[in-house]
């Protein structure tokens, strides 16, 4: 099914993708995107990864990965973000935002300015955990249907 | 932590649901871990009905500085997600924690052979989550959400069989009317949005008039949760689902089609609670919607052989009676006079059959799985002489029939009987029908207890014996409540349901958020 074609291109564009991913999801608080979409860029390169290799590759490669286990990581990372509002505050309460913890605590500027990454508190963890549940989601789905292709094909 | 309740409602089944499919390879750990959420849900619920029926709303404002916080200094228009815990939605979750702890414990034993079980017992608890954010809910995007969540995990539940063919056509049935109805709502949700800026039902109610728009958004809303509570002429859903689905998930899956009809409430009573007021005509609507649902829904059931999809068309006939109920208080809202007369006695029998049902009509669907499991059929014809060998499960389906068909001393009774007077006065013809219902409904499951339980001893089933203790000890608690509901109703309705009535009727009590304003 993979042809020279998908593998040269693939070569080139599934490193920028995955890059491209993993920018929209770390960016989240920033700029347009967050967690789902970032996740599901993150999976399309993946995707294109898997419909450029030999189904026995791919099946020897994933069988190491968990990803059921990732998308409960995933989850359970983002309601444990949520949790921490309980300290004295409310569920789901920003707690990290402005108060000077190292990652992603730093004080927002006022006004007008670039952006700076390193502010937001648990919203850009929660991007990560989400973007890591949907990229595990979707490429367990993808894997699946590939993955029932190849037999359907060997019958 | 007893201000945190609502929210802890939502984060303990979800945190089990991540957690359950952890338990791969081991479905006996996966069964008890979900029974113990279930168990820990049961018990927080118990206490939010406590802390409801006493104190009155509760208010949980997401990611606040405190729960309370419904308008931030220099607001006027809430803009966060609020629950709003009133008595009816309190009684809603009662009504979710405690079948989906029965479900789990049921489902220990029932669907022990099965695989994929951790998946199972994750979108059962998924499920509970969903209605029990629908329930508790008071932000109309919030309530779509899991609207959403519950339809998704649903369906998913529906065909967990897959290896039947029909179990997989039923799952996609739900899914596609799960969302149909779901992006009705979401328009309608967006209709609103875009014409008041806002998502809080609450606030929404005090803005909404009488202007087209808002009457769109109104028959859209209704109609789409009609269809998911599985009125006529949209329940062609209901057997296939509630016949295709494992007995264990139907007690959960029978609350889940219960909180899109606690969303018509909510949407006819409280966010359009002004529309309704001056308009008697939707209540007249849903009363005769009702009186139609109950008995197309009984006249399907009686030709049935099947025995699930014989009590799936009896669940589509009883939702009429609360639809019946509740519609004629709906009708005599304006009228104050009527209101007392009958009206609120009216919602009461209402909204009592909810629980009602869902208890004896759970407890009949479980005991259709205690027969399938042993005889691996759900043919009434191949069934006979089942009672010497399953004597829990007889007494079990006795108590449930009688409960259904309305017999003293049963919990079916007592709200029927609410509902026959009430609506007599409003119209003779509505009260007759629903008796004719009742009647109906005996002599079929007469029909079922004779084929099933009694007869002589069918050969094939020379061998078997009573269901596994779990599913005995499910079906025995839910009997034992409905003997209990039937003999002292009085309590049940001053506790729960009464209260219940009024957080719906006290419609300014809502706009303000139990006045917090």
């Amino acid at each position: 099914m993979t042809t020279v074609i998908i593998k040269t291109t693939t070569k080139y564009l599934a490193a920028l993708i995955l890059t491209f991913g993993a920018y929209i999801i770390v960016h989240g608080h920033l700029t347009p995107g967050g967690g789902f979409q970032g996740g599901a860029v993150f999976a399309s390169g993946l995707a294109l990864l898997i419909v450029a290799c030999e189904g026995d590759v791919i099946r020897e490669r994933f069988k190491k990965v968990p990803l059921s286990a990732l998308e409960s990581v995933g989850a359970l990372g983002f309601l444990g973000m949520a949790t921490l509002g309980f300290m004295g505050y409310t569920f789901f309460r920003n707690v990290i935002a402005n108060s000077g913890f190292p990652l992603f605590g730093e004080p927002t500027p006022l006004g007008i300015n670039p952006g700076y990454l390193n502010t937001g508190g648990t919203l850009p963890y929660m991007n990560i955990f989400v973007g890591t549940k949907v990229l595990a989601g979707l490429t367990s789905i993808i894997l699946v249907f590939y993955l029932l292709l190849e037999v359907r094909e060997n019958e | 932590m007893i201000e945190h309740l609502p929210a802890l409602m939502i984060a303990v089944p979800l945190f089990g649901a991540f957690t359950t499919p952890l338990f791969k390879k081991k479905p006996r750990a996966a069964a008890l871990w979900a029974l113990s959420i279930t168990a820990v849900t049961l018990c927080l619920g118990i206490l939010l009905v406590k802390e409801v029926t006493t104190k009155g709303m509760m208010i949980y404002v997401f990611g606040a500085s405190s729960p309370g916080l419904v308008l931030p200094s220099g607001y006027h228009v809430p803009v966060r997600i609020i629950f709003e815990v009133d008595a009816m939605g309190a009684f809603m979750a009662l009504s979710a924690v405690l079948m989906s702890f029965i479900g789990a414990m049921y489902s220990y034993s029932h669907v022990k052979f099965e695989t994929g079980l951790e998946k199972y017992y994750a979108l059962l608890l998924l499920l509970e989550v969903g209605i029990l954010g629908m329930v508790l809910t008071g932000d109309l995007f919030n309530l779509f959400v899991f609207l959403e969540i519950a339809g998704i995990s649903g369906s998913a539940l529906v065909g967990f069989r897959n290896y039947r063919g029909e179990a997989s056509e039923a799952g996609l049935k739900y899914l596609i009317v799960s969302a149909v109805a779901s992006l009705m709502v979401l328009f309608s949700i967006g209709l609103l949005y875009g014409e008041y800026g806002n998502l809080n039902m609450a606030y929404l109610s005090t803005q909404i008039g009488f202007n087209t728009v808002d009457i769109i958004a109104l028959g859209l809303l209704f109609t789409s949760f009609a269809m998911k509570c599985g009125a006529v002429p949209t329940h062609y859903w209901v057997p296939d689902a509630y016949s295709e689905v494992p007995a264990g998930i139907n007690p959960t899956l029978l609350v889940a089609t219960y909180a899109s009809l606690y969303a018509l409430f909510r949407v006819s009573f409280s966010l359009f609670g002004k529309v309704t007021l001056t308009m008697s005509s939707v209540g007249w609507i849903m009363s005769v919607i009702g009186v139609l649902t109950m008995f197309i829904g009984v006249t399907m059931a009686l030709v049935q052989k099947d025995v699930k999809r014989l009590m799936s068309y009896h669940a589509i006939s009883q939702t009429g009676y609360m639809l019946l109920g509740v519609g004629v208080g709906l009708t005599v809202i304006n009228d104050p006079a009527k209101m007392a007369a009958f009206g609120r006695d009216a919602m009461a029998g209402g909204i009592f059959h909810i629980i009602n049902h869902i208890i004896y009509k759970s407890l009949l669907l479980m005991t259709a799985g205690a027969l399938f499991y042993v005889t691996g059929t759900r043919n009434l014809n191949e069934m006979g002489g089942l009672a010497r060998k399953m004597p829990y499960t007889t007494i079990a389906f006795i108590v449930g029939a009688a409960a259904i068909s309305g017999i003293p001393p049963f919990n079916g009774f007592a709200s029927k009987f609410l509902i026959y007077e009430t609506s007599y006065q409003l119209n003779p013809l509505l009260a007759i029908f629903a008796m004719v219902t009742s009647i109906l409904t005996l002599a079929s499951f007469v029909k079922v207890f004779a084929s099933a339980f009694l007869g002589p001893p069918v050969e094939k089933y020379e061998n078997v014996g009573e269901v596994p203790k779990p599913m005995v000890a499910a079906m025995l608690i839910l009997a034992a409540l409905c003997i209990l509901f039937g003999l002292f109703p009085n309590i049940v309705l001053n506790k729960l349901v009464y209260p219940a009535v009024d957080a719906l009727l006290n419609l300014s009590g809502y706009q303000t958020w139990g006045g917090v304003l």
